[in-house]
């Protein structure tokens, strides 16, 4: 999610050059090696915020989506596109800063294809035309420069993260490329198909979200260990998968990550 | 008596034969082909019931045999709940079993559901340490595909998925955090937790 600043303007192209030479030494370093466990230094105070975003979904973002439901799915399916189609620029800088430029070029190619051939982005053609959606953030940036996890964060608002996430968060924030070059209306049409967007999210995953938050036992452990499980996987872009060349059964980060064997070790211990 | 010698020794060889045979038993049981043949069997019934146009009172159940069918219950219930499970009665530990699966199958069960008019696919399988994992793509209506690993082993006398891994999130570890939640809400108290399951 991001928000436009109006005042801002379009980087120039020496910034541009400029973060692309840092990318490129950045990367050499190799990404981070996979986190793994808890580590939540900051639980009573993480817990305090969870306590605070229950409360927003129970009187916001729930009701919302559910008021939002009576609007036609294909319609709020195209106002979901859009907003993705607005968040493929940013997307593409971040793989760009990452070195993948595959990643980039298809997203490159998704931007216009959706923009051109989908009614300025509220069809998906793209993804019928063998373009699929491949989201980062500069979260992710982070882990390829050689960042790691830190500490879990909940931020207000947006829910769980960590501290090299939530960093990310703030600069895909100030430095969303649609936004800065958008400016005044165009950039409220932007944020407003944003929210949307999550509302819709919302109500597609209420049965899910529902159970995590309202019917677990303990909401903030489960949602930490769901956001942090997820999140490994998605960083590890199936690259930790064993058996993909890897004999040994994966004794390198990631793979151990879901390796649990409940025989050896019956009682969880 | 030399006959007698001669009747144990050939009892003693015979039971030794069996004895190896047993043994190595578990280590010809399961290969990549089986554990693959296992989760397809799976998957092939789950399709089958979120495809059935029934309703959700009528899915739960279905779910409830299948995960009874292919799944090692007793292991899951066992690693679910923890150390606790140490200090159970064998009657707690089977009545916890019972209530355990009720509850898992109804909550994957609710989750399998969104699954309705998509399917899964399994594509890949290979020996993953001391087990095998096989890996199926979920091709849901709408929605970008998705990755589901099932962990399998025979370590149970036959071979049964004892994990189920949806885009990285573990099902042994989340429903350790839920278990050991719901039991530290209840004061450790088994036997409240078992007839609290049995009502989710």
């Amino acid at each position: 999610m991001s928000f436009p600043i109006p005042s801002a303007r379009f980087p120039s192209a020496r910034s541009g050059v400029l973060l692309s030479l840092l990318a490129v030494a950045l990367s050499a370093c190799g990404p981070a090696p996979q986190a793994s466990g808890i580590n939540d230094p900051l639980e009573p105070m993480n817990r305090a915020t969870h306590g605070l975003n229950k409360g927003l979904d129970r009187v916001i973002l729930r009701p919302g989506a559910q008021a939002y439901g009576v609007v036609p799915a294909p319609v709020r399916q195209g106002v979901s596109n859009f907003a993705d189609t607005l968040d493929l620029p940013g997307d593409m800088a971040n793989h760009m800063l990452q070195g993948r430029l595959g990643e980039a070029t298809t997203n490159f190619l998704r931007f216009g294809v959706n923009v051109v051939f989908g009614l300025g982005g509220l069809l998906d053609v793209a993804s019928e035309a063998g373009l699929p959606r491949d989201d980062t953030d500069f979260g992710e940036t982070l882990h390829v420069w050689g960042v790691g996890e830190g500490p879990y964060v909940e931020l207000p608002g947006f829910g769980p993260s960590t501290a090299r996430d939530a960093v990310g968060t703030v600069v895909d924030f100030a430095l969303n490329p649609v936004s800065r070059a958008a400016g005044g209306d165009a950039a409220t049409v932007a944020t407003v198909a944003k929210v949307l967007a999550r509302l819709n999210d919302r109500k597609r995953y209420s049965n899910t979200v529902d159970s995590i938050l309202y019917d677990s036992a303990d909401s903030y452990a489960q949602a930490r260990l769901l956001y942090l499980q997820n999140r490994r996987f998605e960083l590890s872009r199936g690259a930790a998968a064993p058996g993909a060349g890897d004999e040994t059964g994966g004794a390198e980060g990631g793979a151990d990550e879901g390796f649990i064997d409940p025989y050896e070790d019956p009682y969880a211990q | 008596m030399p006959s007698d010698i001669l009747l144990t020794r050939r009892s003693f060889g015979l039971a030794l034969g069996a004895g190896l045979a047993a043994s190595a038993l578990p280590a010809l049981a399961l290969n990549v082909d089986q554990a693959r043949a296992l989760i397809d069997k799976a998957v092939g019934d789950i399709n089958k019931v979120i495809n059935s146009g029934k309703s959700e009172g009528a899915m739960l159940p279905e779910f409830e045999k299948i995960f009874a069918r292919y799944a090692d219950v007793p292991t899951i219930a066992r690693s679910a709940l923890g150390v606790a499970a140490r200090s159970a009665s064998d009657a707690q530990m089977r009545a916890f079993t019972k209530a355990f699966q009720f509850y898992i199958s109804r909550k994957y069960g609710r989750r399998f559901r969104e699954f309705i008019g998509g399917r899964i696919e399994v594509t890949d399988a290979h020996p993953l340490k001391s087990y095998f994992e096989v890996i199926s793509t979920a091709h849901l209506k709408g929605e970008a595909p998705f990755e589901v690993r099932w962990h399998v082993s025979d370590k149970a006398g036959k071979s049964l998925f004892f994990n189920i891994i949806i885009e990285g999130v573990n099902m042994l570890a989340s429903e350790r955090t839920e278990i050991g939640a719901m039991l530290d809400k209840r004061k450790g108290n088994l036997d409240a937790l078992i007839a609290d399951l049995q009502k989710s």
